[in-house]
């Protein structure tokens, strides 16, 4: 099965907005919640209390700075798979047990036939396979194909469980196969960005950039214009006798 | 990458036994090599011990070795299934071939075709094995030509020392046979030594910035890694080896994978049979050891580029 | 090609789902738990619910981890060895509770203030307070003195209301968003959701603080502002709004106390409070006839500058007036705040013409007709559509009661407070300001065997409230309510145990702790207060002579204990989140919530509330028991949660009441109230009609019916203070007026910060220590997936924070000679700790920072003690003292607000020196290993959570 499935029209994948991710760890420790005990349960835990803590995750998030020569910006970035069209993760797999849906683009790992020799994660330059040691197989996002399809839950739960956590709706899930799609009109009205495309792997998700930060007076202007004082005023400029600006305001109350 | 000590020893053993199997059954197949019982046993009997451990040593690695035989199966794609259906493969023509020059002493007419077949194979088997890690364009130092190069001249490097010594225990190795060895030899330090050169020279062309998509406001520091301590991304993938402590090893591997052996063989061109037969022993612990190291180095150097994500800003 | 595997797309995944409310923080989101197999499978937000609408944080989505945390208390605790040893046995609860009744029982027969009880982050002090009370001891408090007391009392001595959970933005409206100060906590789940919102309407934010994480780092422009100078900031904005006349006048004079008239008596005991009629009515100088009329009546013309003449002849000038002097006054002009602040003189006057154009250029019309206090309808809500958020790094300096009250006069002359687009009201707020409600605790009211007659806690609107003796000295342990900290409406629970050990202003009996880890990491001076704990008299007795602790988990304050009762987990109790206490409002109505038990504990432990009930019954406090002497509320914390009455018709639960279930804020107790309740979903909100929305304070129909619903004793209008009359009262009295003056080494410190307009001044140890070897500052706050110390016996969200570094700007590393990963010492006048350094950008270049509370003492919390949180996690509490510098003549007052007592955190200053490479790579000052507590469970090696409900199952080959 490693063999890619002909390209299908239908491409679920992640949207993820940099300009309002703010870092708060919300969607992966949702993924870990709701996978570890998912498809390719447990997402085990090593050392868990102890000095060299250490589990899977299937979704990580850094931050970055970035040097824009303007004040720079601090920039959180979750990191998980990517769902590409054309991915080597999926080829290399000696066994078949890494694969490609047909119906949707999912990639996913069978965990029954994984013989855990990690190529995968070598051949996957995001980052986004993280070996199990304890279990034995290699374990990656499934962007919740157990949630996306699932009947017994209320259809409005019917997204990835990172998507589903995410305060600040800087997640969105859907299909970017389809360009009328919600996340593809998001994608391109705010010019998506694949990771590393040179590499030639397709990425079916899309990162929206931060927008440009916003430093510059716009129509509010520099500053504003101190009021001169009314003629006749009693007080001239000292600091004391400027309220006389206000002594023949007349208010309502 | 992270040196897996596994992978390492998979790779030379095998290379080494594929190189050796390779040229018996060339140079018995072209009837370069008398069909001799005893060379035949302890030939064969080692390119195949050192073709089972390298197999071997690289199912220590698996998550699951028990379900190892699945990885037959996806050799349309897979290069690592193409080198276990070819590993295993070899064993079928090469297996023949040996029983035949064992049991029958003859390596002549069909068996001939059958030798050449064999030797087809297992270089076919190192170059697949050469292609697991230069198909995987996430490592810039490992996806070029340089890597399958590599893996087949070092391997013939090795099957020759091997041949070499195995022959002179039983009076066979010829000047024809030392020569080869010492191009050989020649051929896999220029190799190596021309990988280096270019992965030197390769332009470190991703950047941290271009990995976040941000690189058109400006470049890019990681300042929070996802979690406090390393993770299995960052043990198998951002591997660091000091370059100081690179270069002390980069030196040992020329020395004990090339000078030394070629040096020992010269020595056994020219020294009488036992000490020729001592120096060609030395010549395959030298280039043995010599190896490891370079394959070591072969892991250590190569930067993988989710390091893009971890702080590297360039890969 | 093999076949594309089959996988189970619709797994069931519980078998039960039960609504609760989280408590891995104190958002109080409504979750969705779901049981399978009798465990918890998994935790979700609850989508109709009005705080979360159905998101969840890191640490909510890691609420399994805390339940089956191995750090949990197992059973009561009695300490046999030496305090802080570690040394205890378990003790069924029979003889716990004993104990305990007995301590407590003797010590209100005799002198209940030797009881000083303080709770940590605990969202039920509706009962804790009020068991207080009927024990009759004033010496209670939760945390909020070094929390969050600045931000809350400024709010409520302004405008009566207060930023955090509170109050909110009106994030549909709004079009421009200043957030102020570090610490990303509060309330965090509405902000994060309501940030999104804002980005995605382009809605300018604004973030003033001096690091750039979270909330900052998607800010459309951060202030990289210096600590504790927010004030001066905030002033020079207000000055340049006023030079340009950019204020709202007509709503000052509608909302505020702007155009009440000042007596201008200097010397004189009544100069500077407002000139009154007869009947105690303020007065103003109505331009229309020229004559001093009732302030509070409508249509007059009311002037706001001038100097007016007093029947008495002397002269009185308006509010206002007072406070243009003040701001328009050069010391606040942004050339020069610029050097002080760090912020471009040139960007503060962009930032205040932002202001000025999103409030006066950009209005917001709703068109929703409604009534003001005086009746007149009018046909649509106009608002200014700026909004502002304060956070923690506004409240923990000693100037933060002004820093934040400013921010609040900012919004008064904006005219953005509860109107569309401004900062609007969560009910129960507004509240009259300040709230009528004094602290109780006065010589006449602390009675052996008696309840105090009032709540320890309440806003002192003179020197007559204060809680002193005669001479002046304080009657609280904390010293909250004397002339140290007049206005301390959350008490000073930073300064209990050192004063405690100190005997001064006495000493106490029994110090009950609740989920309060005043041994680590929520005390200044660790070092300090563990001696405190730990200090015995000549007699060879503890200072502290009995300790109690009740906490769920094996927290560092655990060791210090004499008797530790065990608390549950939060899915295993009932809790009620309470009108009475914080509630989980939102500007369009009221609403509270309940805890339910999801799970059954697997340990002898008991809800801390069963637990003050029962205690509350054996010592036959007033409330706790009937007539009879027999046990008021047997069904504990659920039984008081549906029938408690705080004042008739009203209990902790709004929802549902009245016999058949139909009545809302109140009516009579119904037996069925928690059904209703968990029936839907766990929480009850009440959908106030458009027209109640906004301008509450002056809204008559909002007014009438808080009234009615019981939130509010009259439907008075609420007028925001400007000018701060109690302030000034206080002021007077260091000024030599009234009966109750201060001591005479108080007397400058009143007069100086009791003023009744807000201003800034230097932070206490700036100021203390100016001149000195400590350049730099040193904040710490919360990372978004962790709360205080919970989080680290938390197997996941340990993972994401197993140490903390320090934070130091790239350029200032440099000049020092520092690089990425150098350990250094950060030194304070109080002492050194160490710390690994990574270099970042975004901080102010004068600041340093780290994350709080990651730094643990070795063997607490469950942990491996070579776990990274012992070895490379540090805290910053080590070197904050809870004292200032010494004065002259020795006097060390604490390290808090002059006004609130709130602990002035924030206020640190540090050098940093790179450690000796030589020195180990790892923390310093390390204290003792604690041992493991009798009982606590092996550390797995492996954790395979879920393994178990994999669906789909087997391992094929």
């Amino acid at each position: 099965m490693t063999s890619l499935p002909p390209p299908t029209d239908k491409k679920l994948g992640l949207v993820i907005d940099l300009d309002i991710c703010v870092g708060c760890h919300a969607c992966a420790v949702s993924c870990k919640e709701w996978n570890t005990s998912g498809a390719s349960a447990p997402l085990t835990d090593l050392d868990p209390y102890g000095a060299n803590n250490d589990g899977v995750w299937l979704n990580r998030i850094h931050s970055y700075e970035v040097d824009d020569g303007a004040g720079g910006m601090t920039v959180n970035f979750p990191r998980s798979c990517l769902h590409c069209e054309t991915p080597d993760c999926v080829t290399v797999c000696p066994t078949g047990a890494s694969y490609k849906r047909a119906e949707d683009g999912i990639v996913l790992v069978n965990p029954d036939t994984c013989i855990g020799c990690k190529l995968c994660s070598w051949a996957c330059p995001y980052g986004a396979r993280e070996f199990d040691e304890d279990d034995g197989v290699m374990k990656k996002c499934t962007l919740c194909v157990d949630r996306v399809y699932n009947e017994t839950l209320d259809p409005a739960d019917r997204q990835p469980a990172c998507v589903r956590a995410c305060p600040t709706g800087a997640r969105a899930f859907g299909d970017l196969g389809d360009p009328e799609s919600a996340v593809s009109k998001l994608v391109a009205e705010r010019e998506g960005e694949a990771l590393l495309p040179q590499l030639g792997y397709k990425p079916v998700n899309r990162y929206l950039p931060p927008r440009p930060r916003r430093r510059d007076a716009g129509e509010a202007g520099a500053a504003l214009t101190p009021q001169p004082l009314p003629s006749g005023a009693a007080g001239g400029d000292a600091a004391g006798d400027r309220f006389f600006r206000w002594v023949d305001r007349v208010l309502s109350r | 990458m992270h040196p897996a000590y596994s992978i390492i020893i998979f790779t030379t053993a095998s290379g080494a036994g594929y190189g050796l199997l390779a040229l018996l059954c060339l140079f018995g197949a072209l009837g370069l090599l008398p069909a001799e019982r005893w060379l035949g046993l302890l030939g064969f009997g080692i390119a195949f011990a050192l073709i089972t451990a390298g197999l071997l040593a690289s199912s220590w690695h698996l998550g699951h070795p028990e379900r190892a035989w699945r990885a037959f199966s996806q050799w349309r794609s897979s290069w690592l299934s193409r080198e276990g259906v070819m590993a295993v493969a070899t064993y079928v023509p090469s297996g023949l071939f040996a029983a035949a020059w064992v049991f029958v002493e003859t390596t002549e007419g069909i068996w001939a075709l059958l030798g050449l077949v064999s030797a087809v194979v297992a270089l076919a088997t190192v170059c697949c094995t050469a292609m697991i890690y230069a198909s995987l364009k996430t490592v810039r130092q490992w996806h070029s030509a340089w890597v399958p190069a590599g893996y087949l001249a070092l391997a013939l490097m090795s099957g020759a020392l091997w041949l070499s010594f195995l022959a002179s225990l039983f009076g066979l190795a010829g000047a024809g046979l030392l020569v080869l060895s010492l191009l050989a030899i020649a051929l896999g330090a220029a190799i190596k030594l021309g990988t280096w050169r270019h992965n030197a020279a390769a332009a470190k062309d991703l950047t941290s910035a271009q990995a976040t998509g941000l690189a058109k406001f400006g470049s890019v520091r990681q300042v929070e890694a996802p979690h406090s301590q390393a993770n299995y991304l960052m043990r198998e993938m951002g591997h660091r080896v000091a370059r100081k402590h690179a270069r002390k090893l980069r030196r040992l591997a020329v020395t004990t994978a090339f000078a030394l052996p070629f040096a020992l063989v010269l020595l056994a061109l020219i020294a009488p049979a036992w000490l020729a037969g001592l120096a060609l022993f030395l010549a395959v612990a030298s280039s043995s050891v010599g190896l490891l190291v370079e394959r070591w180095l072969f892991f250590a150097e190569a930067q993988h580029v989710v390091t893009l994500y971890y702080g590297a800003e360039v890969a | 090609m093999s076949q594309q595997p089959e996988i189970e797309l619709s797994p069931r995944i519980a078998d039960e789902v039960k609504a609760t409310t989280c408590y891995m923080c104190a958002c109080r989101c409504g979750i969705k738990v779901h049981l399978k197999d009798g465990r918890v499978r998994y935790i979700e937000g609850n989508r109709d619910h009005p705080v979360n609408g159905g998101v969840l944080c890191a640490k909510g989505s890691a609420g399994i981890m805390q339940h089956y945390s191995p750090a949990r208390l197992r059973k009561p605790l009695l300490r046999v060895g030496e305090r802080g040893s570690g040394d205890f046995k378990e003790i069924e609860w029979e003889e716990a509770l004993g104990l305990a009744s007995d301590w407590l029982g003797e010590i209100r027969a005799r002198d209940p203030r030797k009881l000083a009880f303080f709770t940590g982050r605990d969202q039920s002090q509706a009962l804790t307070g009020w068991w207080a009370s009927q024990f009759g001891t004033p010496n209670y408090a939760a945390h909020g003195g070094f929390c969050s007391v600045n931000m809350a009392a400024a709010g409520l001595y302004t405008v009566g209301g207060s930023f955090w959970e509170f109050g909110e933005a009106d994030w549909e409206h709004t079009r421009y968003f200043l957030l102020f100060g570090v610490a990303e906590d509060h309330d965090s789940n509405p902000i994060k959701i309501a940030l999104g919102k804002l980005k995605k309407r382009g809605v300018k934010i604004v973030s003033v603080n001096p690091v750039r994480t979270g909330y900052s780092s998607i800010a459309d422009e951060w202030v990289a502002i210096r600590p504790g100078t927010d004030g001066l900031f905030v002033a020079a904005l207000i000055r340049e709004l006023l030079l340009a006349d950019k204020i709202d006048l007509e709503s000052l004079v509608r909302s505020s106390n702007a155009h009440w008239l000042v007596i201008q008596a200097p010397g004189e005991a009544d100069d500077g409070l407002f000139a009154r009629d007869a009947e105690g009515k303020p007065l103003a100088w109505d331009r229309n006839t020229e004559a001093l009329v009732d302030a509070g009546s409508i249509e007059i013309a009311p002037a706001v500058v001038g100097r007016f003449a007093l029947p008495d002849g002397r002269a009185a000038v308006p509010a206002f007036q007072l406070l243009a002097e003040r701001f328009l006054d050069d010391r606040y002009a942004p050339e020069t705040v610029a050097a002080e602040t760090g912020v471009p003189a040139a960007t503060i006057k962009r930032i205040a013409a932002e202001l000025a154009h999103a409030a006066f250029e950009q209005e917001v019309r709703l068109d929703v007709p409604w009534t003001d206090w005086a009746g007149r309808r009018h046909e649509a809500m106009i608002g200014r559509p700026v909004a502002m958020h304060g956070m923690r790094g506004i409240s923990a300096h000693s100037n933060g009661f002004h820093t934040c009250r400013m921010i609040h006069v900012l919004q008064m002359l904006l005219g953005a407070i509860d109107c569309p687009g401004g900062f609007r009201y969560k009910p129960p707020f507004p509240k009259p300001v300040p709230p009528p409600l004094k602290p109780a605790g006065r010589a006449d009211q602390v009675v052996p065997d008696q309840p105090m007659g009032g709540p320890p806690l309440g806003f002192p609107t003179g020197p007559e409230d204060l809680l002193v003796d005669p001479d002046g000295s304080a009657r609280r342990i904390d010293k909250a309510y004397s002339w140290e900290a007049p206005l301390a409406a959350h008490g000073l629970m930073h300064m209990v145990i050192a004063n405690a050990a100190k005997g001064d202003p006495y000493p106490v009996d029994l110090l009950f702790l609740y989920m309060a880890n005043m041994a680590w990491n929520s005390s200044m001076n660790v070092p300090g207060v563990i001696e405190a704990l730990t200090a015995k008299d000549e007699a060879g007795n503890y200072r502290i002579p009995k300790l109690i602790y009740a906490d769920a988990y094996a927290s560092e304050t655990v060791a210090y204990a004499d008797l530790v009762l065990p608390d549950t987990t939060y899915l295993e109790r009932w809790d009620c989140i309470s009108l009475l206490d914080r509630p989980i409002c939102s500007a369009e109505g009221p609403a509270d919530s309940i805890r339910q038990p999801v799970t059954a504990p697997d340990r002898d432990v008991r809800p801390f509330q069963d637990v003050m009930i029962e205690l509350g019954a054996r010592l036959g406090l007033p409330g706790f028991v009937t007539e009879t002497g027999a046990p008021r509320y047997p069904g504990g914390y659920p039984d008081y949660i549906v029938n408690h009455e705080r004042a008739p018709g009203i209990g902790p639960l709004a929802g549902w009441r009245g016999e058949d279930g139909r009545a809302e804020g109140r009516g009579a107790v119904n037996p069925d109230q928690l059904e209703r309740y968990i029936e839907n979903g766990c929480f009850w909100r009440y959908e106030l009609a458009p027209s109640l929305h906004y301008f509450k304070h002056i809204n008559r129909d909002y007014l009438e019916w808080a009234r009615d619903f019981g939130l509010l004793g009259s439907a008075e209008p609420i007028v925001h203070q400007l000018y701060s009359e109690p302030l000034q009262r206080f002021r007077l009295a260091a000024r030599g007026h009234g009966e109750r003056q201060p001591p005479e080494e108080h007397r400058a410190r009143v007069e100086a910060y009791f003023d009744p307009l807000p201003l800034w001044y230097a932070p206490f140890e700036e100021a203390a220590l100016v001149g000195g070897d400590l350049p730099m500052h040193a904040v710490t706050q919360r990372p978004m997936a962790m709360y205080h110390s919970w989080g680290s016996q938390n197997a996941w969200l340990r993972q994401i924070h197993a140490d903390n570094r320090l934070n130091v700007h790239r350029e200032t590393a440099a000049r020092l000679g520092i690089a990425e990963d150098d350990w250094v010492w950060v030194i304070s006048h109080q002492g050194r700790v160490k710390g690994q350094v990574r270099l970042v950008e975004g901080v102010n270049p004068d600041t340093v920072w780290t994350w709080n509370a990651i730094g643990k003492r070795a063997g607490a919390w469950g942990l491996d003690p070579k776990a990274p949180e012992a070895t490379r996690g540090f805290l910053l509490n080590h070197v904050i003292s809870e004292l200032l510098p010494e004065r002259a003549g020795g006097f060390r007052y604490s390290n808090s607000d002059p006004v609130t007592g709130q602990a002035a955190w924030y206020d640190l200053r540090v050098r940093i020196e790179k450690a000796d490479p030589q020195e180990a790579a790892e923390t310093a000052p390390r204290f003792e290993t604690l041992r493991p507590l009798p009982g606590a469970p092996a550390r797995p090696d492996v954790l395979r959570f879920g393994k178990e409900f994999r669906s789909g199952g087997g391992q094929g080959a």
